[in-house]
């Protein structure tokens, strides 16, 4: 019965749980019910990605309406893995929720805070597993009103303006989202995307689709914030939460960046986006210049967190440079990239929301000394902070390898170059805060006040961590799904083309 | 010219997102946004009715004597857009009542220099 089923609960779980948690109305067992459910989405989620792994796709009716008249859930490997990756973090966000918000949220909103959390894991679910565009519109719109409402929860009262002027981006290109589709819709007359895919490789050079594939990726693009499209993200982050923070940044964009994957090479095939279309050239110019633009701005940020915002919208930037590739090998590493820089986000924003709840602030100054007061938390931040400059033996020096070899398979070298001087600024902005807590000089005061955050905590943001240096270690697991997903989606358009 | 007059709906669409889109960028106010929004949403609403309009046909009822009908899957689907264009509205009145009352004021620059202010 479950399994027949399994392909579903991890969207419908979180958005039955919403209500109820709503009703619970008490912060602790708001609390216990999330991360209840959470998990369960999770176990769920592992058990799509063993399936997928073991028989490549799994299909699902909803209603029992068969595609391509009903709404089909279909997920594969690539949509699995980034399930089970969505919903671990997820979890483990709201067990370290608890301590944090106490300290950040408003008691009275805490309920409306794990609501929200869990409709927003039933959209984020939703945007993997359906195999319809039209649902994917609605799942995105769902996943981003909530994330609106999470970020306007902080106390600071900036919060408000970033959430609004990111709920005016968002349904600008949530809008431009379903333009697009309509246009899809109004040449090829189906919304299943495996349908759209066989109608639109039949069609050959059309204006109505061409016009569609740009809202799409315009779109796409406001919602993953791709430069020069991403003034939202840096204030929204900055101004959340560090709970909402640290889950929306190692989920919310990776989702979006699946998005347009999955429109790429699944629906409009890799052919004609990148050979007809060249959008080639456009993501990968925008990508360097994210990556380049945006880790500068990263190292001139005297706020953390807001470093770590524009941090995050130049590793987008090398997601979609992977992409951008339009081999096999590109988009292995770009998912794999996805995969990674989750898990070192996850890290580095909890590790500062535990310096927010120590210390109570997250400016550069504040992190004087923290080497030693706050020992577990800042070798924390170290070690994802190797992982983002890609040293070693961290999870993410093995995306950037993967990335880089993609990339010199192509012979250029002038790109390959322009990623590893963008690591070199990685290695700028997230040197200058261990200086400062390695280096930098404690206040009597500041020594004997401030103590190692709390248990619940430490552990979620360790288990990230330990999870960083056992990707970086043995990668059979994560380098076999991004391959297998990568080889799922470019078959039958990239391998013909090339 | 009969090219126009014949599909004066898209030329609607067309203005309506234009001008929709064109006040979320140039307004200052919030409230004006969020009008702008909702103009450029309802735009895109009237795209999907006019691609459902089949010429000659009735509407999408079960009836004797009827053979051609108008598709009905994108007023289902506009519908549902309806109700995100409707949350969205509401969610982003909310935040503005609760910028007006943190801020005092839901002018973008006003709000801007008092951000400046409090730095």
């Amino acid at each position: 019965m479950i399994e027949l089923h399994l392909a579903i609960l991890p969207i419908v779980l979180p958005l039955i749980a919403a209500p109820i948690c709503f009703i619970l109305g008490r912060s602790q067992w708001c609390w216990l019910f999330a991360t209840l459910i959470s998990g369960l989405s999770c176990a769920a989620s592992v058990g799509l990605l063993v399936a997928t792994l073991d028989q490549g796709v799994v299909s699902y009716a909803v209603g029992g309406w068969q595609a391509p008249w009903g709404i089909e859930i279909r997920i594969d490997v690539a949509s699995a893995l980034i399930l089970s990756l969505v919903s671990g973090i997820s979890t483990l966000v709201l067990i370290y929720a608890n301590q944090s918000i106490a300290k950040e949220i408003d008691t009275s909103k805490h309920a409306l805070f794990y609501t929200a959390h869990l409709l927003c894991l039933t959209g984020l679910s939703g945007i993997l597993s359906t195999g319809d565009a039209f649902n994917l519109f609605v799942f995105l719109e769902i996943s981003s009103l909530a994330t609106y409402t999470l970020v306007s929860l902080a106390r600071d009262k900036r919060c408000l303006i970033a959430a609004f002027r990111y709920l005016i981006m968002g349904t600008i290109g949530a809008t431009f989202i379903l333009i697009g589709v309509g246009m899809l819709y109004m040449k090829t007359g189906t919304l299943n995307m495996l349908d759209l895919a066989d109608k639109i490789a039949v069609i050959e050079g059309n204006r109505t689709l061409n016009t569609g594939l740009a809202f799409i990726l315009i779109g796409v693009s406001i919602k993953l914030a791709l430069f020069p499209l991403h003034m939202w993200l840096p204030p929204a982050y900055t101004h959340a939460p560090s709970a909402v923070s640290a889950f929306l940044a190692s989920t919310a964009t990776k989702v979006a960046v699946y998005v347009m994957v999955r429109f790429i090479f699944s629906i409009f095939g890799a052919q004609y986006v990148f050979e007809t279309m060249s959008m080639d050239i456009i993501l990968l110019v925008l990508a360097i210049i994210a990556i380049f633009k945006c880790s500068f701005m990263a190292a001139l940020q005297s706020n953390m967190k807001s470093m770590l915002a524009y941090s995050s919208v130049a590793q987008i930037g090398y997601m979609i440079l992977g992409i951008s590739l339009a081999t096999s090998a590109g988009l292995m590493a770009g998912l794999l990239h996805i995969f990674n820089h989750a898990l070192m986000k996850g890290v580095l924003f909890m590790a500062l929301g535990c310096v927010a709840y120590r210390v109570g602030s997250v400016d550069i100054k504040s992190f004087r000394g923290l080497g030693k007061t706050m020992p577990w938390t800042m070798a924390a931040f170290t070690i994802a902070g190797l992982s983002i400059i890609g040293v070693p033996l961290t999870a993410g020096f093995v995306s950037k390898w993967y990335l880089v070899t993609a990339v010199f398979e192509q012979q250029q070298w002038l790109i390959g170059f322009v990623l590893l001087l963008g690591s070199l600024l990685a290695v700028v902005y997230i040197g200058r805060v261990l200086e400062a807590a390695y280096f930098g000089e404690v206040s009597q005061q500041q020594e004997t006040n401030i103590k190692e955050a709390p248990l619940t905590m430490l552990i979620p943001m360790w288990v990230l961590v330990l999870a960083n240096i056992y990707f970086g270690i043995d990668t059979s697991v994560t380098v076999g799904a991004a391959d297998a997903a990568a080889q799922w989606l470019s078959q039958p358009h990239i391998s013909g083309a090339n | 010219m009969s090219f126009i007059a014949e599909h004066y709906n898209y030329w609607i669409v067309i203005v309506l997102m234009m001008a929709g889109f064109y006040i979320v960028i140039a307004s200052n106010n919030l409230i004006k946004q969020v009008i702008g929004l909702s103009i450029f949403q309802t735009s895109v609403f009237m795209m999907y009715i006019s691609i459902g309009k089949v010429s000659g046909g009735s509407a999408p009822i079960v009836a004797e004597a009827v053979t051609s009908f108008s598709n009905p899957l994108p007023h289902v689907l506009i519908l549902t857009a309806i109700v995100v264009g409707v949350a969205t509205t509401a969610v982003a009145l909310a935040l503005i009542i609760r910028i007006k009352a943190a801020y005092g004021s839901i002018e973008e620059n006003e709000i801007g220099d008092k951000d400046n202010v409090s730095e």
